[in-house]
């Protein structure tokens, strides 16, 4: 198993920090990971992205132009990156600020209400976690306790307290993702 | 088994620092390796192990910070990128020159001049053929994985050490900017004074009475003391040569064409590799691991098993590919292929080079 | 007048001057007259006076002390041009308990190497730092230094120096003194005796500091001659010395115990 994945947004998103996330499960559960962010001018105030790939084998290039799956979290990452995925892979996207949703036919496309749905539970930061939970719904290349196990790695101490917050916005993103485009 | 970490190449370089039982870092900040001393700073090796880190007004002090305390027979470090390199290169020289032992990184980025922070491969002559003036080698190691950016900090001072010169970690921001899986050594303690006066006879520690003086320096003002010395560091240049040549090669077995990379170039062109094996091509990875030693005589080894061409693969206009030259010497067909001035080539690029300069051409 | 033998003068009972064992018997290279030898001498006397050699590194700059190391008979490091406080700084930091000093003339010192002579002042390096300031490159023939004095001539000046067209001579040792990480600041000669027996107070003051652990750098200026690079005799370098040097660059401590003299 190898997963391709480009998380892609606005800076502030938390999109690095769900690459992250995502990176510190397959550790759990013994896979190879690499997490390889868009890094310079480019991420103040503009779009960042990260790639994470995740894998049973060593991992070669952590540099992509193609990917089994996209997140696209706005509309700059839309245009750039919708063209990337491929054919037979998946994208995910926040209809939040979309303008023009995704055309293609030869890909499956879900849509999650990460915005709205993390503003309803009270906080915007979880976004990215209710994002996450609806990619783990379509793609569950990691399990949740895993994910759990990840959080606890990766957040300071003094965070811990949030990990019960986290894990429902997880479970909010998974029950939520709408399928848009399925292949058969 | 170590301990298990996710860290960037640039934390992890530093994590390494601390783990081999360094005595000291001194360095001053840039673009895409900050996270070196930031992390140092953060993680107060001081309380850890007693290692001194400390910002530098520039780089130009920062490393002979390093000749200083080098001399005095600590495992010190310095990490930099491109241009910073560029100013320490004077400092090095005098390390070079004097024969001291130290670890410095470099973590590329794309020139010349300010150039970009993105990522680069282009300083391999500055780092392979001395950088700074006069006939000298460094040994330089070239990570690939951020769990290489790790062992190399290890690997680096034994290797410092056993032959007393600079050892540089060539890296570049996608390796310093990526974070990966490390399992992290375990702890090596820090020499004390007492064991750094006893294991290095040449370290400036204060002479104690009834013994020679010591004295680090480069200076020899007659030109045939200057050329015996010379002759000297040769001498040790060509045991280097003889044992200390590391590389991987991947899928080399069978292969017809090679592509030949270090760094992130060999990890973006292991995937052409399975993308072209899938294609149906026998082609492999020659992973060079030290850039200086380079792998020679091993690469006329590759020719006599029937290779017919090697592309060498590396973001910059072409620099490693004259080694590449050097050591197959005319017996397969040799050409370069990269993107530069901080754009990465992509695995797809790199089979399209392939097909059309080597296979096809 | 009584006729004494060789052997009479030079049996042990009869001894007046020793030099200190740490100076090596190696011919100094310096030219005859030149301030560097007795700088050097008073500087290892303080040494073996206050018992440090064991745990004393010092640092030969870039300039006609290149040589120190083969003159002062203790462990040392010859450092590249302008950079022995940055050296120094290495040291000091890897060994706080041993004692660091550098030996820098003025072009290494005040041109070159401004940028690590204030910063190890100004993070208050606890070393000690002798400065040669003859006004002149001596080692490289006499070329213009940052310290070269308005209307004095070099080989870089040769209708000395016009401060419109060169600019102003860079008063090093009042800068450093205003700086919060020095502790002793002084500004000493070497050319008569009185002066070499002041100079060497000073030179024991800065050492002892360091020793101490007072904080900061303790910093000492030697103005001193360039019979070579200035082109005159011995004498008249001297005496060109107390008539022209000495008014730009006052004799006399400039900060004591980490406070400014007024
Ligand atoms: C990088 C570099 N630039 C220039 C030189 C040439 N150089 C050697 S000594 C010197 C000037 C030394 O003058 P100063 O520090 O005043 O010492 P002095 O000889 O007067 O005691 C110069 C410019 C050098 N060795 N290295
Ligand atoms: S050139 Fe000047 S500074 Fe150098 S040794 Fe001669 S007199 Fe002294
Ligand atoms: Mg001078």
């Amino acid at each position: 198993m190898t997963e391709e994945l480009i998380i892609a947004g606005f800076g502030g998103q938390g999109v690095l920090s769900m690459g992250k996330i995502l990176a510190y499960s397959g550790i759990m559960q013994d896979q190879e990971v690499s997490w390889m962010p868009s890094y310079g001018p480019e991420m103040r105030g503009g779009t960042a992205n990260v790639t994470v790939i995740v894998s049973d084998e060593r991992i070669s290039s952590p540099i992509l132009t193609i990917f089994d799956t996209a997140i696209i979290l706005n509309q700059q990452s839309m245009d750039k990156f919708e063209k990337s995925v491929r054919p037979g892979g998946t994208l995910i996207y926040d209809p939040n600020g979309i303008t023009r949703h995704p055309e293609r036919t030869d890909i499956n496309i879900y849509q999650i209400e990460g915005a709205r749905l993390a503003s309803e539970m009270g906080n915007t930061k979880i976004f990215n976690m209710v994002v996450l939970g609806a990619y783990l719904k379509v793609n569950p290349i990691v399990k949740l306790e895993n994910v759990i196990k990840g959080l606890k790695n990766s957040l300071p101490a003094r965070y811990h307290k949030l990990i019960p917050l986290n894990e429902d916005a997880i479970n909010t993103g998974m029950k939520n993702v709408v399928d848009m485009h399925i292949l058969n | 088994m170590g301990e298990l970490k996710l860290m960037k190449g640039n934390e992890a370089l530093a994590e390494a620092a601390i783990r081999a039982g360094a005595d000291a870092y001194f360095g001053y900040p840039i673009t895409p390796q900050s996270e070196v001393i930031e992390y140092l700073m953060a993680e107060k090796p001081h309380e850890r192990t007693g290692m001194v880190v400390l910002q530098a007004e520039s780089e130009v002090a920062a490393i002979n910070m390093i000749y200083g305390a080098a001399g005095a027979g600590k495992k010190v470090m310095t990490s930099s990128s491109s241009p910073g390199i560029s100013l320490k290169q004077e400092g090095l020289s005098y390390i070079a020159g004097a024969e001291l032992p130290c670890v410095y990184a470099n973590v590329v980025r794309g020139g010349p001049g300010l150039g970009t922070i993105q990522p680069s491969q282009a300083d391999y002559f500055q780092s392979t053929k001395g950088g700074g003036h006069g006939d000298y080698r460094q040994i330089v190691l070239a990570p690939a994985s951020v769990q290489e950016m790790a062992d190399f900090v290890k690997l680096g001072f034994e290797l410092a050490f056993k032959y007393r010169l600079p050892v540089l970690i060539l890296s570049d921001g996608v390796i310093g900017q990526m974070m990966e899986k490390v399992e992290l050594f375990d702890q090596v303690p820090r020499l004390t004074d007492k064991e750094i006066e006893e294991k290095y006879p040449w370290a400036t520690t204060g002479r104690k009475k009834g013994t020679e003086r010591r004295v680090i320096t480069s200076l020899a003002l007659q030109a045939h003391e200057m050329e015996a010395h010379n002759l000297k560091l040769q001498a040790k240049y060509k045991t280097i040569r003889e044992n200390e040549v590391r590389y991987e090669a991947i899928n080399c077995d069978d292969a017809e064409y090679i592509l030949v990379a270090y760094g992130s170039s060999a990890r973006i062109a292991q995937k052409t590799v399975q993308m072209a094996r899938q294609k149906g091509l026998k082609v492999g990875l020659f992973r060079l691991i030290t850039l200086y030693p380079f792998p020679s005589v091993d690469m006329q080894e590759l020719c006599k098993q029937g290779v017919k061409g090697f592309l060498a693969v590396e973001m910059s206009s072409g620099q490693m590919v004259e080694d590449v030259m050097l050591a197959v010497k005319g017996c397969a067909k040799v050409a370069h292929f990269g993107r530069f001035g901080g754009v990465v080539h992509t695995p797809e690029e790199v089979l399209n080079a392939l097909e059309q300069k080597i296979i096809g051409g | 007048m009584t006729n004494i033998s060789l052997e009479e003068i030079i049996k042990p009972e009869n001894l007046v001057y020793e030099k200190t064992k740490l100076m090596t018997d190696n011919v100094l290279s310096y030219c005859p007259g030149c301030g560097h030898g007795t700088a050097h001498r008073i500087a290892m006397e303080i040494i073996e006076e206050l018992d440090l050699q064991e745990q004393t590194i010092g640092i030969a700059p870039v300039g006609c002390s290149v040589l120190a190391y083969d003159f002062m008979n203790i462990d040392m490091q010859q450092a590249a041009h302008g950079r022995a406080p940055a050296v120094a700084t290495g040291i000091k930091r890897v060994y706080p308990d041993k004692i660091v000093f550098t030996y820098q003339g003025d072009g290494d010192l005040a041109a070159i190497g401004t940028a690590e002579t204030i910063h190890a002042c100004n993070r208050g390096e606890n070393i000690t730092i002798i400065f040669i300031n003859n006004g002149i490159y001596g080692m490289t023939g006499g070329q213009m230094a940052p310290t070269t004095i308005p209307g004095m001539k070099s080989s870089t000046s040769p209708y000395g120096r016009d401060i419109k067209l060169m600019g102003n001579p860079l008063k090093m040792t009042e800068l450093v003194a205003h700086l919060p990480g020095t502790y002793f600041v002084t500004r000493q000669a070497v050319h008569t005796p009185s002066a070499v027996r002041k100079a060497k107070r000073a030179i024991r003051k800065a050492f002892e500091n360091q020793r101490d652990k007072k904080p900061g750098v303790s910093f000492v200026e030697i103005v001193s001659n360039c019979n070579s690079g200035w082109k005159m005799t011995p004498t008249d370098a001297n005496k060109w010395m107390e008539e022209n040097m000495f008014p730009y660059y006052p004799l006399g401590d400039i900060k004591v115990d980490g406070e400014l003299v007024k």
